[in-house]
């Protein structure tokens, strides 16, 4: 199990638990606000964009190289942005703080 | 969106699928605070479609894996599901959705979120055909599964080489079944991409050991002792376990045609996503609507356009000033191939090839009319894709030859016209 904390637009804070899956897949079935997942998680719409807090990218690892390219698309991002698509819900993930993108 | 404006009104939407459930969710946080009530004839909770020829196939997952919204989610938004119900009829007059058991809903907003489904052509044999399926609801696919898993050394015929035929071919090629594709243009995909695509995926099938054979028209389909047999008008035979039909859809337009509603090709509607009567909407793969980047009217069958009009006509209903003005994307995957697509080709007069140098099976393929860029097809190339999206939102003019040449760098500065 892995607790993982989202900060909304809105400041707001919804702290949600999974134990597997995606964390994009954690945050539409529970309805965070900002994280569509249009294209059902094959890295393909860029509409799950998280800033990962800089002391939480050493669990969450940084993005891959589709990631990178994909997250161009949007100008809100830098070197905390991660597709969450592309994050697995693993224990090592345990405790992480994501900021959803504008 | 004021409480007092809505509260006592009701928004009924048929289809529950990609367009009808995003709908539903925005129009709740656009503030809408009538009742919500989605209504499909699929009775299971809707689902993720273009996985169903992807990796939802070749998975095991249930379809609990692969939905749009958890059932909590529509308890929460308190968004009322009448799923595997059919609608008969739309009254315009007294404002009612008349359901199949003759029971009525009120509704101050409709929105038509039909879709569309699959053509089944008119070739003898095809209705006693065994193990005949389409591909488009989960149901299709749980039949599909079911073939594969009863029968050794399946042997699959598909018919159509689009993209959901060869999605299917390469799922059930990974599932261990000897595939063969029957396409009745000159090439694959012919209706959509340029031949250097064609000739690509050509042979990515052909190097996955699935045969690929173009100019086959299907004329019959003969079933003896359980063995179907699919003739072509050139006279070859293909023996099939299982056949799969992918030759394109029918728009479900057939309740917004009865009730009068504008209609060409598919349902036709404004900017706003409003049909010809103001209190009805319609969205999705079943509209015909204007593109403002390509200035023409079109219907197109994607998850993009599905989830855009949803959230155009959300915003609409709830008051807000508002445009459809989206750049179509699409996507496919096969074998270990992805590719995304951006904008529209039709009409292009020149098409413009870059390879990376040094990174094999990763290319794109960039249409022109002139020197304007119409759209990008990325192969293994998502950098291609979002350099294509930028271009084309921008409306940059691109220096063509910098684009061909594999060892200029591969960056926006580069490719864009000095």
């Amino acid at each position: 199990m892995a607790k993982i904390t989202f900060i909304t637009s809105d400041e707001e804070t919804i702290t949600l638990e999974g134990a597997s899956g995606s964390v994009m897949a954690l945050a539409v079935d529970n309805g965070v606000p900002g994280i569509d997942g249009d294209c059902g998680g094959v890295c393909s719409c860029a509409t799950c964009h998280v800033h990962v807090a800089p002391e939480d990218m050493e669990k969450t690892g940084s993005a891959s190289e589709i990631e990178t390219d994909m997250l161009e698309l949007d100008d809100n991002a830098d070197e905390y942005s991660r597709l969450c698509c592309q994050i697995d819900i693993t224990d090592a993930i345990d405790g992480v703080v994501l900021k959803v993108a504008k | 969106m004021s409480e007092s404006k809505n509260s006592d009104q009701s928004c009924v939407v048929i289809g529950a699928s990609h367009a009808g459930v995003n709908f539903a969710f925005v129009l709740r946080r656009e503030g809408w605070q009538g009742s919500i009530t989605l209504i499909d004839i699929d009775p299971i909770l809707p689902y993720h479609r273009p996985p169903l020829s992807k990796a939802y196939l070749t998975s095991e997952d249930g379809i609990e894996k692969n939905l749009l919204k958890s059932e909590e989610s529509y308890k929460k938004e308190n968004i009322e599901l009448k799923l595997g119900v059919w609608v008969d009829a739309i009254d315009r007059e007294n404002k009612k959705v008349v359901l199949a058991d003759g029971t009525t809903l009120d509704y101050d907003k409709l929105v038509i979120a039909t879709g569309a489904r699959p053509i089944m052509p008119p070739i003898p044999g095809l209705d006693t055909a065994k193990n005949l399926f389409p591909l488009r609801s989960a149901a299709d696919v749980a039949n599909i599964r079911k073939t594969v898993v009863e029968n050794e050394a399946l042997k699959v015929v598909v018919i159509g080489g689009g993209y959901i035929g060869l999605e299917t071919a390469a799922s059930l090629k990974k599932l261990g079944a000897s595939v063969t594709v029957l396409e009745r243009e000159s090439r694959i995909l012919a209706r959509v991409t340029a031949p250097e695509m064609s000739v690509f995926f050509q042979k990515l099938h052909a190097d996955n050991d699935v045969a690929v054979l173009t100019e086959k028209n299907v004329i019959s389909i003969e079933n003896n002792q359980n063995k179907n047999t699919v003739v072509c008008s050139d006279g070859t035979r293909y023996e099939a376990d299982m056949i799969v039909v992918g030759v394109g859809i029918h728009v479900n337009k057939e309740l917004a045609e009865k009730a009068g509603l504008m209609i060409e090709n598919g349902i036709q509607v404004n900017e706003m996503a409003q049909t010809s009567d103001p209190s009805i909407y319609a969205i999705g793969d079943c509209t015909f609507h204007h593109n403002i980047h390509y200035n023409r009217h079109i219907r197109l069958e994607s998850v993009q356009n599905a989830v855009d009009q949803a959230k155009i006509a959300a915003a609409a209903i709830a008051g807000k000033e508002c445009c459809y003005n989206a750049i179509p994307w699409f996507w496919s995957d096969q074998y270990d191939v992805k590719l995304q697509m951006v904008g529209l080709s039709e009409g292009y007069d020149e098409v413009v090839v870059r390879e990376e140098a040094d990174k094999p099976n990763c290319f794109s393929v960039w249409y022109f009319k002139g020197d304007t860029l119409l759209s990008v097809d990325a192969v293994n190339n998502a950098k291609a894709y979002v350099y294509g999206t930028k271009f084309i939102k921008g409306g940059e003019k691109i220096d063509k030859k910098k684009l061909s040449d594999p060892t200029a760098e591969f960056k926006p500065a580069n490719l864009i016209a000095q």
